[in-house]
């Protein structure tokens, strides 16, 4: 239950966001992140944003674990 | 997002469960304490690749597995009572009280609905200011700031006929009591990724300093799994045990501060009663008087005694991982997702539903 979804945000007003999920666009609240843009990639959980995806961090592990494999 | 893909790649995969094999030699009990690790473990049919010195075990991370009877008995009387709506999430809906479940009694007149989130709920009680409703949150620190910040908004909006009936749990006290429990014997923990996501990686320092076992906080695709349960075997073949964050796009060592402020603004921290794991000091949320005018309990302070489990029914031995699902006699036979009889076959996360749904990838 615990399921939280990484969207991108496509429009932000104040307290909330506007991400697509599946074709459908969402509204979210932004009450637990610190101001994400437009563009970025959230995680979205029960209707609230609860993290900011940090991409360069996502890249660099992918880097790193290509490497040891 | 490119890299998201990524890690689903099959290539990738299959070169960690090589270097898994290449490194495990000791056996190695872990346990995945979050429900969305047991589904997607399963799903990708992960259990029987690797080597069989590796047993993994579900743990208690399904927030509808582990509410305790009674507290379902609670919600129901209040759902009884005339003016109120109840809401919760889907799976609640299904779990059989003592006297059949939200869902029978919705069958039988009660205003019960399914909503997506608590902000569903509050929208509820502004389009119907003549009527209680009330959102049964169940869930763990994921899930608690969603219902903190919602209480926060309804105070905003002036509304007062919207409640939360709280049954919210923390999963390092679950956590703890499972390495107390003799029983249990684990060699290490993979740490639920979006609870993480909340609290951090600080919060399962106990887990090496106090206990020596490793933990892992990993992430939901096949690549991460297979990463975090590496990782795991080689600290364990090392002798090592320290707190790693596999799922480092999404976890930090200090956890969401801002959610973390919230949750304590309108929550404080009480025992709670966990199915199949008893009474856990200090394991879960209860709303701070403060905000006692969104508590359900204020208004209906309804006390069930505890109340045994169903009849046959194992689920507090599987929720603690000393019994697998098929160990219990009704399991396919008098218990399966159309009629279960416990709430780990009720949930789409629980482990009776996982073993029913995937009995196939097992073979
Ligand atoms: S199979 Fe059904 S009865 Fe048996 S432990 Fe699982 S939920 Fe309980």
């Amino acid at each position: 239950m615990c399921i939280a979804v990484p969207t991108k945000l496509i429009k932000v007003d104040g307290n909330t966001g506007w991400v697509n999920i599946g074709g459908c666009e969402l509204r979210v609240r932004l009450d637990l992140v610190d101001a994400p843009g437009v563009g970025e990639y959230v995680l979205v959980h029960a209707g609230f944003a609860i993290h900011k995806i940090d991409e360069d961090q996502a890249e660099a592990a992918l880097r790193l674990l290509k490497g040891k494999a | 997002m490119k890299h998201m893909t990524e890690f689903r790649q099959p290539d990738l995969s299959r070169a960690l469960m090589e270097a898994i094999k290449r490194s495990c030699h000791k056996p190695l009990r872990i346990m995945e304490v979050c429900g969305s690790h047991t589904m997607a473990i399963f799903r990708h049919g992960l259990k029987s690749l690797l080597p069989p010195q590796i047993e993994l075990i579900s743990g208690p991370g399904c927030p509808v597995c582990v509410t305790a009877p009674q507290e379902i008995e609670q919600a129901i009387s209040i759902a009884a009572q005339p003016g109120v709506i109840m809401t919760s999430f889907g799976d609640m809906l299904k779990v059989p009280g003592t006297s059949g479940s939200l869902a029978e009694l919705r069958a039988q007149g009660a205003d019960v609905r399914l909503v997506y989130s608590p902000l569903d709920a509050l929208a509820l009680a502004q389009e119907r200011p003549q009527q209680k409703v009330v959102f049964y949150g169940i869930g763990f620190e994921t899930t608690a700031p969603t219902i903190a910040a919602t209480i926060l908004a309804a105070k905003h909006a002036g509304v007062d006929n919207f409640s939360v009936l709280s049954a919210h749990k923390l999963i390092p006290p679950a956590m703890e009591a499972l390495l107390d429990d003799a029983e249990v014997r684990l060699d290490g923990f993979l740490c639920p990724g979006h609870v993480s996501v909340i609290i951090g990686a600080q919060a399962y320092e106990f887990v090496s300093s106090t206990y020596h076992k490793p933990a892992v906080i990993a992430g939901f695709e096949p690549v991460d799994i297979l990463d975090s349960i590496l990782r795991l075997v080689k600290q364990h073949e090392a002798g090592q045990a320290r707190v790693e964050i596999q799922y480092q796009r999404a976890v930090t060592q200090e956890g969401n501060i801002k959610a973390q402020q919230l949750m304590q603004e309108v929550f404080e921290v009480t025992d709670a009663a966990w199915r199949g794991l008893g009474l856990i000091p200090g394991s879960g949320l209860k709303i701070r008087p403060k905000w006692a005018k969104y508590d359900a309990r204020s208004y209906w302070d309804i006390a069930i005694p505890p109340i045994p489990e169903p009849k046959g029914c194992i689920c507090g031995q599987v929720l603690r991982g000393v019994n697998k699902p098929p160990e219990c006699k009704l399991f396919g036979s008098a218990c399966t997702p159309e009629s279960p009889v416990g709430p780990c076959m009720v949930s789409s996360e629980g482990s009776c539903a996982a073993y029913y749904k995937y009995q196939g990838n097992l073979l």
